[in-house]
């Protein structure tokens, strides 16, 4: 058990750093990021400088070596370090890691909402499909994205309570998000779409609901009008960065419900971050395993389910208890995520991994194809060899 | 006491917090957060009390150990009975009995080194003689798999893992016969999570400590308990060994519960019982048997009458009137598998096509 600890505090502490070093880093900082926001509070730029084209025109979103750092005055955090996937259309894409491993900062840059002026998308493209056209958000202006966020991709959060307004009921707060989107609509027919919305997001009584106050609502009931909110202008993309995390078991499984009903009756595309595997099992169809702000691997929800191949993901999945499968003791992964400051020039994984070899002093491994779907960033894995595979039927047994 | 190898007996604990309103502060009415809880816990092993947040699970395990007061009811550790106690027995039963919460931060002081932290209570409840402090000390940090440099380090210094370590190793250091871990793993990571278990599991076996284990997590409190309690708004509903609840679980509520944990492995698909509406608020739970306003069997007497704990055998303990032989209910369900399948399709055409009809 004492070999789970050994990490950060046995050393002299790595996030120290004197008064000078801090205030070099942060006038280097406040260049650097001067620059970026200049670029990105421009008024008038051409489309020509962010439109691009989709690789698969199936897709509704293409994540493309996407960088997104934090310069914080004691170094650079990077949050998210080359993160490549994508979200086929009407297909929902599960992100799953641990906490701090650039799951949120990963969808907040596709919103550009990362906090400003300190996080910046520094590389990379994310390529959203508009139908028409694709735009690159990664270097679309500010001004432009307003008019895509809410619209085109919107986005549910962990704690309704924070996105909706306190002081305003219910029904004005998805009436104001319609009105904004059809401008042309009567005062009427926004009420009436507002009303159908909190019907299909399953609120038996929309017309009472309407005249609520946010926190006249249960938190089961808050992440409904959330979710109706959401879906009203009928996005091509919606994500949902865990969204039953605060919620009650019981009340998890009414919402996760409603999302399936509603995966039927609307076309968008839905990215799903949570930190649960089981949430993951039940919703996703592609699944994308983040650790250390980048992918170690991806696949189909039953490539990833049925046969995990990064060591990460195996292990993770031997840590969590499922209910009616016994183990005497449960896996446990040893030590715990680097800092994202002080990133190591080798797999990022290396230090917790029972599986590593000569060949992982090397530099981080490139992403191995298993499959059309299934890759995996792991030396074990240089020739595609699918045999050379870690099992975990019941313990932990290693082929090698 | 009727059994040697109980070392603590619940019996019928009420804990009703006062509801006040306005400037006098009014009492205005009661939250029955704890209302006729009994179980008991035998030395050594672990029993888990599970259900969804308010429904007083964190209530039973302060009001155990003497935390809070009482409403009504009796506790007894080792015999005793605990409220019963002056000031100075009860002080030196403390040590026995012991607590780690979810959020190892805010339960560690700050401004005190972690060796101070773990060996404060230990020289004021005169565990071992001075001479033998520091290593004292020392070896229960390593056991909780802490270094002894770790005892200069200041709590702020650890992550989430390790202070949930440094709050065991308080715990341990008295050396209890019972701790309450209340949603010990709930804050951190699945890997962390892990790794904590296991420490919990190993120390019990050590040790032989008794742990009442609460936790939402379902999966987390099969893995650990030998003993199983579901609460839903201040009562017990259904208490059994664990392998007989989760292969034969009798009361609606704790079927649906069960039904509710998501499994991750995408080829598995459930006939899910999806209740309706939200926990209603101990401050106004409904009449007769709590859950009646989401459960699918409720009968007309639910609506009055409150179940009574019965004994199903082998010590499985539901409180339902579906269980009452003279429930005059024709949908008496049988507890077998086939049984118990049946009754899920027929939660499933129930919940066709609906889902919250309750606001708020
Ligand atoms: N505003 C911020 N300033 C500095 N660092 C941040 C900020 N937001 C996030 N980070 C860092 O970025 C990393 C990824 O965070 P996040 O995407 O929120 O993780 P998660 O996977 O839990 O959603 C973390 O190391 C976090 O500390
Ligand atoms: N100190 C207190 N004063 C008033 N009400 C309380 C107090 N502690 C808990 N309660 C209430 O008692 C009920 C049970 O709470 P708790 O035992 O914390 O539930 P759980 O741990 O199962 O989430 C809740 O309704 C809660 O609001
Ligand atoms: S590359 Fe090596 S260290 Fe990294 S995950 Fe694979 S085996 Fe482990
Ligand atoms: S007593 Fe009645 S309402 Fe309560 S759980 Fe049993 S059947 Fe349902
Ligand atoms: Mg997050
Ligand atoms: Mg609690």
């Amino acid at each position: 058990m004492t070999d789970s600890i050994k990490t950060s505090s046995t050393k002299k502490n790595p996030n120290y750093i004197s008064a000078s070093e801090s205030r070099k880093i942060s006038s280097e900082n406040r260049r650097i990021t001067d620059a970026l926001e200049k670029k990105y509070n421009r008024k008038h730029v051409p489309e020509s400088e962010y439109l691009t084209t989709m690789k698969d025109p199936n897709n509704t979103v293409e994540f493309d070596d996407l960088h997104t750092y934090f310069f914080t005055d004691i170094g650079t955090v990077r949050a998210v370090d080359g993160v490549s996937f994508a979200v086929p259309q009407g297909k929902t894409v599960g992100i799953v890691g641990e906490s701090g491993c650039g799951k949120s900062v990963t969808s907040l840059s596709l919103m550009q909402l990362v906090q400003r002026p300190q996080g910046q998308i520094v590389r990379g493209q994310i390529r959203f499909n508009l139908g028409d056209k694709a735009y690159d958000i990664a270097k679309m202006p500010g001004n432009m994205m307003e008019k895509i966020r809410g619209n085109e991709v919107s986005m549910i959060f962990q704690e309704p309570m924070t996105s909706l307004n306190p002081v305003f009921r219910i029904g004005d707060q998805i009436n104001e998000v319609i009105m904004l989107h059809y401008p042309e609509k009567s005062e009427a027919e926004v009420r009436d779409h507002s009303l159908h919305m909190l019907d299909l997001v399953g609120i038996a009584n929309p017309e009472g609901i309407y005249m609520r106050y946010p926190h006249e609502l249960s938190g089961g009931m808050r992440q409904r009008v959330m979710i109706a909110m959401a879906i009203a202008c009928d996005p091509k993309l919606v994500i949902a960065d865990e969204p039953t995390t605060a919620l009650d078991v019981t009340i998890q499984a009414q919402i996760l419900d409603l999302f399936r009903n509603l995966k039927e009756k609307i076309n968008s595309s839905i990215m799903l971050i949570t930190h649960d595997l089981g949430v993951i099992a039940e919703m996703a169809d592609f699944v994308v395993v983040m650790y250390a702000g980048r992918i170690v691997e991806k696949g189909t929800a039953n490539e990833i389910f049925l046969h995990p191949a990064h060591p990460y993901t195996v292990g993770l999945m031997a840590s969590k208890p499922v209910v009616n499968r016994k183990v005497d003791r449960l896996y446990s992964i040893p030590g715990s995520v680097p800092s994202p400051i002080h990133m190591p020039d080798y797999c990022y994984f290396r230090d917790r991994c029972d599986r590593r070899f000569d060949m992982c002093n090397g530099p981080y491994p490139a992403e191995f194809q298993l499959s059309d779907t299934h890759k995996v960033s792991c030396y074990h894995y240089r020739d595609g060899a699918a045999s050379n595979r870690a099992l975990h039927n019941n313990g932990f047994e290693i082929l090698n | 006491m009727n059994d040697n190898n109980t070392m603590l007996e619940v019996k019928n604990l009420q804990k009703f917090f006062p509801i006040k309103s306005g400037f006098f502060g009014r009492v205005v009415g009661q939250v029955k957060a704890v209302d006729g809880v009994s179980f008991s816990i035998e030395r050594g092993k672990t029993m888990g009390l599970v259900g969804e947040s308010g429904c007083g699970k964190t209530t039973v395990g302060k009001t155990i150990l003497r935390l809070n007061s009482k409403t009504g009811g009796e506790v007894y550790f080792n015999g005793k009975e605990i409220f019963g106690l002056g000031n100075a027995e009860m002080l030196k039963m403390r040590p026995h009995m012991q607590i780690i919460f979810q959020d190892p931060y805010s339960s560690l002081s700050p401004r005190l080194p972690v060796g101070e932290i773990i060996g404060e209570a230990v020289r004021e409840h005169q565990i071992v003689p001075p001479n033998e402090f520091d290593d004292y000390v020392t070896r229960i940090m390593q056991a909780c798999g802490l270094q002894e440099y770790h005892k200069d380090r200041y709590p702020h210094e650890f992550s989430g893992g390790q202070r949930q370590r440094i709050c065991i190793a308080r715990a341990l250091a008295l050396n209890p016969d019972f701790v309450v871990c209340d949603e010990p793993v709930s804050a951190l990571d699945v890997s962390i999570q892990a790794q904590i278990i296991n420490l919990l599991e190993d120390l019990q076996k050590e040790f032989n400590l008794a742990y009442l284990f609460i936790s939402h997590d379902l999966s987390v409190v099969q893995h650990i308990s030998d003993t199983v309690g579901v609460m839903y708004l201040g009562n017990l509903v259904e208490f059994a060994n664990k392998d007989e609840i989760f292969s034969n679980p009798l009361h609606p509520y704790t079927k649906a519960l069960f039904s509710a944990i998501p499994i991750p492995d995408p080829t598995v698909r459930r006939n899910r019982i999806i209740l309706e509406g939200s926990i209603p608020s101990p401050a106004n739970p409904p009449s007769g048997c709590k859950f009646h306003t989401r459960c699918t069997y409720a009968m007309e007497r639910c609506k009055v009458e409150v179940p009574v704990q019965l004994d199903k055998g082998n010590g499985h303990m539901v409180a339902c009137h579906l269980y009452d032989d003279n429930s005059g209910s024709e949908k008496q369900p049988e507890t077998d598998e086939a049984s118990f399948r049946a009754i899920g399709e027929q939660y499933d055409k129930a919940n066709e096509n609906k889902t919250e009809s309750n606001p708020a």
